[in-house]
Formats: structure tokens, sequence, C-alpha cells
């Protein structure tokens, strides 16, 4: 009842001006594949699959402060997975799906579960995150049921029909799969920053000494952080799998891939709704215009584009240090009235879009959530 | 398995595992001091290497030869990448620290690729298979030269945390950082210099390891992660540690490779590097909670 009310408040609190911006986007997104072709819808799809797995890690870094280097572990299960048990069992994707997400959860709870026990974060949990990807890349490419290092294949069918229970066909069914993703990312992460374990991620995220000081669980806490956006990451490898058909374990779990999925929320805007959309926006148009200009230039020496693509981040991270949707929001008005006291140095920086505290029994004066003796819940678990 | 085959491996990893911690400790060296995890330290090392098969391939200088232009190349280019680029990140999150030498790095890695193409490179020099007969051990010559120059360079930079009256000011900022702006050392001098002094441990590192192996230019990144299992190992900031860190994944890398198959030899590393975070955070030789 709780989350649903929280849900609920996300859409009827919202200022009126950033609901008909959102619409408006969503009705132009919806209609985009009418006029699209094939090329510019696989780069909409592109930037949508950004968008999401950014708003499933931004979950666990921007929101509750807990960097992990290592989301491609994620990614990977959740698309071999989902891709094993259709290709070997012919097992539904909408099936599959819930062992990836499964799978995931309890590869994330393993990884957390070692980590806070033994206080572990920052740099090390970071690399801690790391060598479990890469450990599981080096794994998989001696794991022959699902093809080892020579790469894992779905049969492709025909593309003009459409099979949803079986995710075979037309890129434009995918075009609308990556938008559902990238709704439900948007929704759930709203919903989590309105509701309470919300503010206790960002409690934590802020200090965590002080968080646990009044009473909050931060064990408890960031592993739900960190198992909540591995199970939002794990739809997004089946999405992988389904979408390109082959699996290599070099590409699918390599660091060079985490790297490339925490890109945009960090360009985007750390901690915010909209950052983690408008960097994958921003990196995937960048990515591809910047290959067009170079092809146009007659400049197709590889490495070029990586050079360029790095000055670029070094200036972004240089010069917009928060991100490019906080200083946009701030701009046009986009957030909130109530100022957000900034991370300061040690964190990330305030979300420009937080939600005001709801007022109920639950909230001390300060804004401060209490913690009650019966269980808390957000919601968001499972 | 004849224990002579054992015997030798293992030697083989230990002398290898010298020159990883010399490369290692570079990192450690960065990260004790400024507090910066330096994410470019492969691509680093990787750039060292190329210079030291240039160097070969156009003039014919032995790789050890280059180590003296390269460690003060590499020196000075540490010290503006610290002075320039990274010190105004100094108080930044960790996030935007990493997204910065993560820019740098994707800028040497494809600069090399640019440059050399993605073919692997080596260098063969005439003793490159000449080897020592020890008792029933077979070691080969190149890998004693390389250990004994990563050993003596460690020795070095010992002395000179150690002895010198700059070393004595380095590790203060290290110990106590407003100890040591109260007393008016130059902290953004300081931490330029043991930026320049890691990158030139980790350029002389280069110039042994492209004896030992090839390298490509996506190596870097390889490397990298090398760098940060040994110095999780042996101790986030801990020089012996560093040391003990490159020896212990040498070894574990050449088992490996015997033991299991090659291509699973970085897998054991990984899995030490795990059981490491998960049992003994702070590292075989670190302090626990700083």
């Amino acid at each position: 009842m709780n989350a649903w009310q929280d849900l609920k408040a996300v859409v009827t609190e919202a200022p009126v001006r950033s609901s008909a911006a959102l619409l408006v986007l969503l009705a132009v997104l919806l209609a985009l594949p009418l006029v699209l072709d094939r090329y510019l819808l696989s780069v909409m799809i592109l930037i949508l699959f950004f968008a999401y797995v950014g708003q499933a890690w931004n979950i666990m870094m921007g929101f509750c402060g807990q960097l992990s280097l290592g989301h491609a572990l994620y990614v990977g299960l959740g698309a071999y997975a989902a891709a094993a048990l259709y290709q070997h069992f012919g097992v539904s994707p909408w099936i599959g799906l819930f062992v990836a997400v499964g799978v995931c959860v309890l590869a994330a709870s393993v990884i957390g579960w070692l980590a806070f026990r033994f206080g572990i974060s920052g740099t090390y949990f970071a690399l801690l995150t790391i060598a479990f990807a890469e450990f599981t890349r080096i794994g998989f490419d001696h794991f022959d049921w699902v093809g080892g290092s020579g790469g894992f294949f779905l049969t492709v069918v025909q593309q003009d029909r459409m099979d949803w229970v079986n995710l075979r066909g037309h890129p434009v069914m995918f075009y609308y799969l990556a938008l559902g993703l990238a709704v439900l990312g948007f929704v759930v992460s709203a919903w989590l920053l309105r509701g309470r374990s919300g503010f206790y991620f960002r409690a934590i995220r802020d200090n965590e000494e002080a968080a646990r000081a009044v009473g909050v669980d931060t064990f408890r806490y960031k592993m739900l952080a960190v198992q909540v956006s591995a199970a939002l990451t794990a739809l997004a490898g089946v999405f992988f799998a389904f979408y390109y058909n082959n699996l290599f374990p070099e590409q699918i779990f390599h660091i060079s891939r985490s790297i490339e999925f925490i890109l945009a929320p960090i360009i985007g805007g750390i901690g915010t709704l909209f950052g983690p959309i408008l960097g994958a926006a921003v990196l995937t148009l960048l990515s591809e215009g910047l290959h067009e200009a170079l092809a146009a230039a007659g400049y197709e020496i590889p490495g070029v584009k990586q050079i360029l693509y790095g000055v670029a981040l070094a200036l972004s991270i240089m010069f917009l240090p928060h991100g490019i949707w906080p200083a946009i929001a701030r701009r046009f008005g986009f957030h909130r009235t109530r100022a957000e006291p900034d991370g300061g140095a040690d964190g990330p920086p305030a979300d420009a879009k937080a939600p005001r505290p709801p007022a109920g029994p639950s909230q001390s004066q300060s804004g401060v959530p209490v913690v009650s003796t019966s269980s808390p819940r957000g919601g968001a678990r499972g | 398995m004849p224990l002579e085959t054992i015997l030798n491996v293992v030697t083989g990893g230990l002398l290898t595992g010298l020159v990883y911690g010399l490369m290692a400790l570079g990192l450690s060296v960065i990260y004790g001091v400024v507090r910066i995890v330096n994410f470019a330290h492969g691509e680093i090392m990787a750039v060292a290497m190329y210079a030291a098969v240039v160097g070969f391939a156009m003039g014919g200088v032995d790789p050890l030869w280059m180590i003296v232009p390269v460690a003060v190349v590499f020196f000075g280019l540490g010290y503006a990448l610290q002075r320039g680029l990274i010190n105004p990140f100094i108080h930044r999150p960790e996030h935007s620290q990493f997204m910065l030498l993560l820019a740098v790095a994707l800028i040497m890695v494809n600069g090399l690729l640019v440059a050399f193409g993605p073919d692997a490179r080596n260098v063969q020099v005439d003793y490159s298979l000449d080897s020592y007969e020890i008792g029933p051990l077979l070691v080969d010559k190149v890998r004693v030269i390389c250990a004994a120059v990563a050993l003596a360079t460690c020795a070095l930079l010992f002395a000179v945390f150690r002895y010198t009256a700059f070393g004595k000011a380095i590790r203060a900022c290290a110990d106590n950082l407003l100890g040591a702006q109260v007393v008016g050392l130059d902290v953004r001098h300081l931490y330029a210099l043991t930026f320049g002094l890691g990158t030139a441990c980790v350029g002389i590192a280069g110039c042994l390891l492209v004896l030992l192996a090839d390298v490509t230019p996506s190596s870097g990144p390889a490397f990298t992660l090398l760098a940060f299992i040994i110095v999780i190992i042996g101790g986030l900031g801990s020089m012996p540690g560093a040391l003990a860190g490159g020896v212990l994944i040498g070894v574990s890398e050449s088992v490996a490779g015997l033991l299991i198959t090659p291509s699973a030899k970085s897998m054991l590393s990984f899995a030490l590097l795990i059981a490491v975070l998960a049992f003994r955070p702070q590292g075989l030789f670190g302090r626990a909670a700083r």
C-alpha cells in the first residue's frame, strides 16, 4: 500500500512543467519508429539500452554511493542465463528472465555480502566488482555448455515476423522493448527516490556513519541497492542476448563494457533521474556522430574516434563535474524550488530532482528519516 | 610431473614477479601519498614498452639502456600529468578521478593503436635465448637481468624515501597532510614529484617487461588490472607489499599456466584478489583500518 502511494505520488506530485515535458518526450519516443530508418532506429535502441543500464547502475552508485565497475557481470550473466535456457531447452525469454534476475541477484548478494560484511567500500569495493566480472569472464571462456570463448549464438529467424513470445523478429519490436525497459528503469528509480529506502540510500551515500548513528540498517540497505541494481541490469542482459543473438565472454563481461555502461550516468549527472538518459543520448550521438564525421572525411583509422571520445570525456568531467543534467535543470527550471544540500566533496552531487520528503509520523523535523521499530518497507525488493 | 619442471616454472614466475612488483610499486607509491588511484597505470607502462620497442627497432638500443631516457621522460610526464591535470581533482569524489584517468587511458591506448597498429610487438636481443644452469634449474638470462634491475630500482626508491630530505618530505605528506602544510612543505610540488617517481617506476618496468612479453595497444588495460591485483594483495600504499604481491602473482600465474591452462592464469590471480579482499582487505602487508 505504502509502495503504491509512493508510486502514485511520483506522478501526482511532480511539477506540472516536468510532467508535461516527460509526456511529450514519451509520445515522441513512441511515435519515432514511424519516421526512422533502420540505422537511426538501431541508434535509438542503443541510446535506450545504455540509458536503462545507466539507470540501473545509478541506483547503486548515484543513490546509495556504492561504486561498481563490474556491471558487465550482471548484463553477461542475465544474457547467458536467458539465452542458454532458450537455445538449449526452448524456454521463452519471458520465463528465462526470472532465472536471469535470480542468478544476478544471487551474484550481487554474494559480492555485497562479502564486501559489506567486512566494511569494504570505495576503491576497494570497485576493485572487488571488477575482480568478480573478470573472474567470470575467464570462467565463461572455458564454459563449453555455452560455447566457451568461441561464443554462444541464438538461432536467427526471418526478420519480418514479430514473435513476441520468443523475442525473435523485427528491430521495431526491440525498439519498443528497449523503450519499455527505459521507462521501467525510470519508474523504479523515481519510486525508490520517493520512498523510504531512497532516503536511506541517500543517507548512506552522503554520510554512512551518520546514517548508522540514526539507526539506518546500512548493511541491509546497501544490499538492497546492490540487489535491485543487479536485478534491473539482468533484464538488460536478456535484451542484449535476444537483440544481438550472439554472446562472447570477451565482449560481454569485459571491463571496457562495464566502463561503457557507467559513462552515461556520470556524464549525464550521477544520482539524478534524467542524468543516465541524457548521458546515454549525448554519448551515443557523439560516438555515432564522430564515426560518421570521420568516415565522411575519409579518416577511418582505428583509434582516432576513441581518442576524440576520450578528449570529450575529459573535458566534460573537468568542466561539468556534476554532469550535464543538473546544469540544464537549473537553467530551465525543471527542478524543485527546495534547494538540496550539496553532496560536498566526498559524495556524489545532490540530486537536482529530489522530491520533497513525505510529511508523516516517520519523518523527523530535520528531514532525516527516523527508523521505526516496525519493518520499514520500500516495496522494491524482489 | 617432475619436480624440476615445477621448480623451473616457479623460479621463472618469481623473476617475472619482481618486474610486476616494480610496476605495482609505482601505483602503490602514488596511492600511498597522493591518494589517487591511477587508473591509467598499465597504459603508461604500455607506452614505455612501445618506447623500448621503437628504440630497439630504430637505433638498435638495448631496452636495458632505454631505461635511463625512459625513466627521465616518464618522470617529467608524471610530474606534468599530476600538476596540470590531476591536481584539480584531488578533492573531487572518486568516480570523478576515475573518469579523468580513464579518459587519459583511453587516449593513450588509442594513440598507440593509431601509431603502431594492433599487432603484437616484442624485442629480441641477442642474449634472449641464453640461460644459466644452476643445479637442476635452467634459468633464462634475460629474466635474471630483469629481476636484478627491478630489485635495484626498488632498492633505490626505498633509499630515496628513507634517507633523502625530499623523501622524508613526501612521507610527511602521506602521514599527515595538514601537518606537512603547516610546516610549509610545498604539497603540490611534492605530489607531482611523487607521481613522477611512480610513473618513472612503471616506465622502467615497461622497458624490462618488453624483454619478457609481447606488447599490443590493448595490453594497457590488462596491465592496469594486474597492477591493481598486486597492490591490493600486497596492501595498497605498502612498498614491500607491492613487491611481495608481484612475486606472488608472478608465481601463481606461471604455476596456473603449468597446472591448468595458460589462458586460465589470470583467473587464479582474480581468485586470489577476491580472497584477499574478502578476508584481509588491508592486504597482506597493509596496516588495518587507517
